[in-house]
């Protein structure tokens, strides 16, 4: 009987603690981050033209050659703009960074961009309708998926990319998926 | 003054009718059995970028291209069923308002149970208790008569 006087003593109280700790691990997290759904998913099937010249297209095999990052953005998109220096940092530092530009205005509005802050990507996707974001699950730009060497989707980041997140988290992630490569 | 405020209401209800049904009319459905079907899935389905909005309610880019590709679908002679797993292959579970049975999501369903069982096992342990403490055995109920004559002398 003693025994159980000690958990009924003091079982509410541990319940009441952990009941705090998860509702503050829920105050921390932002809950318009949502998990991709492909996360260890091959890259879904697409065919797509080429931003600068229509006449070129690509499947899903351009993103095969990784470890690379998909990074989708648009004109539209103000934090597409904020995060556009540091994708520039990142290929100058030689990480290949497929572009997908995700339902713009206008093509040459999206060139015009490209050539005047700089034209971080290996290759440029044209998805005007938004069709190949659909498969990928993109519900917002900017979005960065990590694919791995076999074309698997690894980590989906939903927001900007900066300094201060690519050497926190992400920087991380890359280097595991290097490693794995070779 | 009430009146013209009445008719300026009304006004803006018959906007936003007229609105909401230019935006089903745009869609031609082969009979009335698809037209409640999408109507269905666009109430059950969930915009991810607006989070607490159905796509049938959102304005949102994303919630429109998600309506074209139910209607699309629905064309193309998908049930509902398909629809919706195209949609949760994409966006995950988050996507439909109804989620599956989990073991993440089984705490939900399980959890009230095992309160209300926690609960009425707590309550029949103290009532148990009480009748216990008030049942007195021969001996003590000797000593009790006792210390109450003692008490009165």
């Amino acid at each position: 009987m003693t025994k159980f006087r000690w958990l009924i003593l003091f079982g509410p109280l541990v319940l009441f603690i952990g009941l705090v700790g998860f509702l503050l691990k829920g105050l921390g997290s932002d809950p318009t981050e949502l998990n991709s759904a492909l996360i260890d998913e091959p890259v879904p099937q697409f065919e797509v033209s080429d931003l600068y010249d229509t006449e070129v297209t690509y499947d899903q095999s351009v993103l095969h050659e990784g470890p690379l990052l998909l990074n989708v953005w648009a004109t539209w998109c103000p934090t597409c703009r904020a995060e556009h220096e540091f994708l520039n940092e990142l290929a100058s530092r030689g990480i290949p960074i497929v572009g997908l530009n995700y339902k713009d205005d206008s093509r040459e509005k999206a060139v015009n961009w490209l050539n005047t802050l700089g034209d971080p990507y290996t290759v440029n996707l044209f998805d005007p309708q938004g069709e190949v974001a659909f498969e990928f699950g993109v519900y917002g730009a900017p979005e960065t998926y990590f694919i791995d060497h076999n074309g698997v989707i690894r980590y989906r980041h939903v927001g900007d990319v900066n300094e201060r997140n690519w050497s926190n988290q992400l920087q991380g992630i890359y280097q595991q998926l290097l490693e794995e490569a070779e | 003054m009430i009146r013209s405020l009445l008719v300026t209401v009304a006004a803006v209800f018959v906007l936003i009718s007229a609105a909401s049904a230019e935006n089903e009319n745009s869609y031609k459905f082969d009979n009335e059995q698809q037209r409640a079907t999408y109507q269905q899935l666009t109430k059950e389905l969930r915009c991810p970028k607006c989070q607490n909005q159905n796509i049938a309610d959102s304005n949102a880019p994303l919630a429109e291209d998600m309506r074209d590709r139910s209607y699309q679908m629905l064309k193309e002679g998908k049930s509902r069923e398909e629809i919706i797993q195209f949609m949760v292959a994409r966006y995950g579970d988050f996507v439909h308002y109804q989620p599956p049975f989990t073991t993440a999501t089984s705490i939900l369903w399980w959890g009230p149970l095992l309160i209300v069982v926690i609960g009425i096992g707590v309550a029949i342990g103290l009532t148990r208790k009480k009748k216990a403490a008030v049942e007195l055995t021969p001996q003590e109920r000797e000593r009790l008569q006792q210390l109450r004559k003692s008490g009165d002398e």
